[in-house]
């Protein structure tokens, strides 16, 4: 006699930390996490009160800003199961940082531990917290794919995505040297030292045309804009996008990074 | 050693246009990070052994003060004399005082980082002794009149042919049609001049990777031997220490030397590893008649106790610029003092003052590359973090930079008009990039322009989007 299946837990309700440079720039990327997310079950709701994760201020030493930010992050994101961001930098940060910002305030420290245990990286929550294994998206072309420092070193992210994209129909993936060298973007860095921060990327650029790849992807938009903009300025026809816009098979919906509509 | 650290843009620039340079780094980038990895792979407990590398680290640092009067007095017990040095400036009079006291004309030399700190060797010439690097690399610099670029391999921005000019340049009486085809050419070329010095040497100095304490052992790790020769050859033995050297044991430092060479070169141990012990007993074969330890404090204690302290673990194996990505765009010598890459960016604002060292710990992405290989776990980039965090206070930190992020913060306080104004950026970035989806320059972002064309927006931000959206009954 078989078991009786057990009953069909509630749907986790997630809330989308967008990221700010996905609301400004691409919010094709957030629609694509939304529908990644309820594809794979889950309840989305995307907090109104949310702009940004604080990084800004906190890389740049002021911990006072940095700390304010994420407190309204911790008002405005409590109550959900999860919290999910499209950028392993943005997760990373409320889930490696932000209790670090509140050592003199017990209570908010509470609070900012108990916010990041629930906090994921997309991809990194579709596999490792969900754990879909495939998706049903169609990309033809050769991808290669640019590891992200934060995503990488602090949150582990390395054979998740490959292993999603593995399963997109059409899609082959093919490695560059190096995946996991930084590609010189790091934030205001870039805008800081722009001599060091364009030597840095044209190496990279330099290993994705080596490939052969007419794609690039990665799963920060900071670092995605940073490669886009260089290999457009070097004339390359190579197209960039967000992992999310592929695996939710959403690249009708809008022109690769730094191209138009065509 | 002057410091160039407040002009690091300046030193960039140069950096980038010096082709030869350009060529060092691209040759040697790819096998440091190489090697170390396949030697990482061969030990399987070399995780845990970075946890136990840290820990005996953080536990001496947390009682420094009993393992260096152990340690001292271990010194003493074995005929050796510990000098006590607060200050650069105390521990050069140390040491030209040895010097003199010894009569020395010559003084050879072994790789040591703080004797540069210390700008040693000009202090001794300044007094009429001849300072001799014994280093390969440490000695193409003497003849060059360089600082060394990087921590265990000095000479890292030379080319081959760089060494052959300055052999040729420097002495002078090689014959015309010698060739320095190879390595070997070199090495015996450096041999030959350098057995004159060793024997003629009446003082050897050394650094020290460690210091026993419990038996008043310092040791030297070094893959050429010189060091050796340099320490062993002369009638004084003048070891230079920092006091974050000091270990506990033998026992500890079996712990150390498995981490050492994997992390510095890829090798599971470096050539030589060489203890000494006090002076020259009566029945050893050899060895100094003195064997004197300059300590050297010169603003170390000041890290002690501040978020800094962990930078003090550090065991100078170089596995953090060796995995670099801006240390291989800008060379060390772009950092500007004695220390370069990762580790230079958080110990050089400490020691030289982060009003002129302000450059180094904001020229990083903070990829965490260097925190990952790191023996003793150093959180290199958040250290790097704490002294913006010390500029940011101090209104060291660029004003341009200040506002904006005053401007950008208030904004990012208030959601209500923080939509507005990312709703006219996106909508105006948007047209500017019309038909093409990029800009290639911005007034306001030539930093980013510069070098790439600046993507544009896809012209309604999310927020837009996803209110218009459930407006219509889309979602
Ligand atoms: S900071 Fe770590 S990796 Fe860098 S030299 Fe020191 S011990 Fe080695």
């Amino acid at each position: 006699m078989s078991q009786p299946a057990p009953p069909p837990s509630r749907r986790p309700r997630v809330a989308l930390f967008v990221t700010c440079l996905v609301d400004l720039h691409r919010p094709t990327v957030g629609f694509a996490a939304i529908r990644l997310l309820e594809q794979a079950g889950c309840q989305v709701e995307v907090p109104r009160a949310q702009t940004c994760c604080g990084q800004p201020a906190y890389n740049a030493g002021d911990r006072a800003t940095a700390r304010d930010l994420a407190a309204s992050i911790l008002d405005a994101f409590s109550g959900y199961d999860y919290i999910v961001a499209p950028s392993g930098s943005c997760a990373g940060m409320i889930s490696h940082h932000f209790s670090g910002l509140f050592d003199n305030d017990p209570q908010q420290r509470t609070r900012a531990e108990a916010l990041q245990a629930k906090t994921f990286e997309l991809i990194a929550f579709l596999t490792d917290v969900i754990k879909i294994t495939t998706v049903p998206a169609v990309y033809q072309g050769t991808a290669t794919y640019h590891d992200s420092c934060s995503g990488l070193r602090e949150l582990g992210l390395k054979s998740q995505p490959r292993a999603l994209l593995a399963s997109v129909s059409g899609l082959a993936l093919k490695e560059m040297v190096e995946p996991e060298t930084c590609c010189g973007f790091g934030g205001t860095f870039c805008v800081k030292y722009p001599d060091i921060s364009t030597r840095m990327v044209s190496d990279k650029t330099r290993d994705i045309a080596a490939t052969g790849a007419d794609t690039l992807l990665a799963g920060d938009l900071g670092c995605l804009l940073n490669m886009a903009g260089r290999l457009k300025r070097e004339g390359s026809p190579i197209k960039v996008r967000h992992i999310a816009e592929v695996l939710a098979g959403m690249t009708n919906d809008t022109p690769p990074i730094g191209e138009a509509r065509g | 050693m002057l410091a160039t650290s407040p002009a690091f843009k300046q030193n960039v620039k140069g950096a980038l246009a010096d082709a030869s340079l350009q060529k060092a780094l691209a040759f040697t980038r790819p096998s440091f990070a190489g090697k170390r990895t396949a030697a990482v792979a061969a030990l399987p407990e070399f995780e845990q052994l970075r946890d136990v590398g840290r820990d005996i680290k953080n536990h001496v640092l947390a009682n420094l003060d009993f393992y260096l009067e152990t340690w001292s007095a271990n010194v003493e017990k074995s005929g050796g004399i510990v000098h006590w040095c607060s200050t650069a400036d105390d521990a050069r009079a140390a040491v030209l005082a040895i010097c003199q006291k010894a009569g020395a004309k010559t003084v050879t030399k072994g790789k040591s980082m703080i004797s540069e700190e210390l700008a040693i060797n000009d202090h001794l010439e300044k007094h009429g002794i001849e300072p001799v690097e014994t280093d390969l690399g440490e000695y193409i610099l003497q003849l060059r009149k360089e600082p060394p670029s990087h921590i265990i391999a000095p000479a890292f921005h030379l080319n081959r042919e760089d060494w052959e000019e300055s052999f040729r340049a420097s002495h002078t009486d090689l014959p015309e049609d010698r060739v320095f085809g190879e390595r070997r050419d070199i090495l015996t070329e450096a041999r030959k001049k350098l057995r004159e010095k060793f024997l003629a040497a009446d003082v050897g100095i050394t650094g020290a990777n460690f210091l026993i304490a419990e038996t008043g052992s310092s040791v030297i790790v070094t893959n050429e031997g010189n060091g050796d020769l340099t320490q062993t050859l002369p009638r004084v033995h003048i070891v230079l220490a920092s006091i974050e050297k000091v270990i506990p044991t033998l026992e500890d430092a079996c712990t150390f030397l498995r981490l050492l060479a994997r992390s510095a070169t890829g090798q599971d141990m470096s050539v030589y590893t060489t203890f000494s012990t006090g002076a020259r007993r009566p029945a050893d074969l050899d060895g100094p008649e003195e064997y004197h330890v300059v300590l050297i404090d010169n603003g170390r204690t000041g890290m002690i106790g501040t978020e800094f302290q962990e930078m003090l673990r550090c065991i100078r194996c170089a596995a953090c610029m060796n995995h670099c990505p801006v240390y291989f765009t800008v060379g060390g010598h772009s950092y500007g003092w004695v220390y370069p890459g990762p580790m230079g960016s958080v110990l050089t604002p400490a020691l030289i003052g982060v009003d002129k060292a302000g450059h180094l710990p904001n020229a990083s992405t903070f990829c965490g590359k260097c925190e990952s290989v790191c023996p003793v776990k150093i959180p290199l980039p958040k250290l790097m973090r704490h002294w913006r965090e010390r500029e940011f206070e101090r209104h060291l930190a660029p004003q341009g930079m200040r506002s904006n992020l005053a401007i950008w913060a208030w904004f990012a306080k208030r959601p209500q008009l923080y939509r507005m104004a990312t709703g006219l950026a996106a909508r105006l970035l948007s047209w500017l990039g019309r038909g093409k989806g990029r800009v290639a320059s911005l007034p306001f972002a030539a930093g980013w322009t510069a070098g790439r064309d600046l993507p544009t927006p896809e012209g309604e931000t999310f927020f837009a989007r996803y209110a218009r959206a459930q407006r219509e009954g889309k979602l």
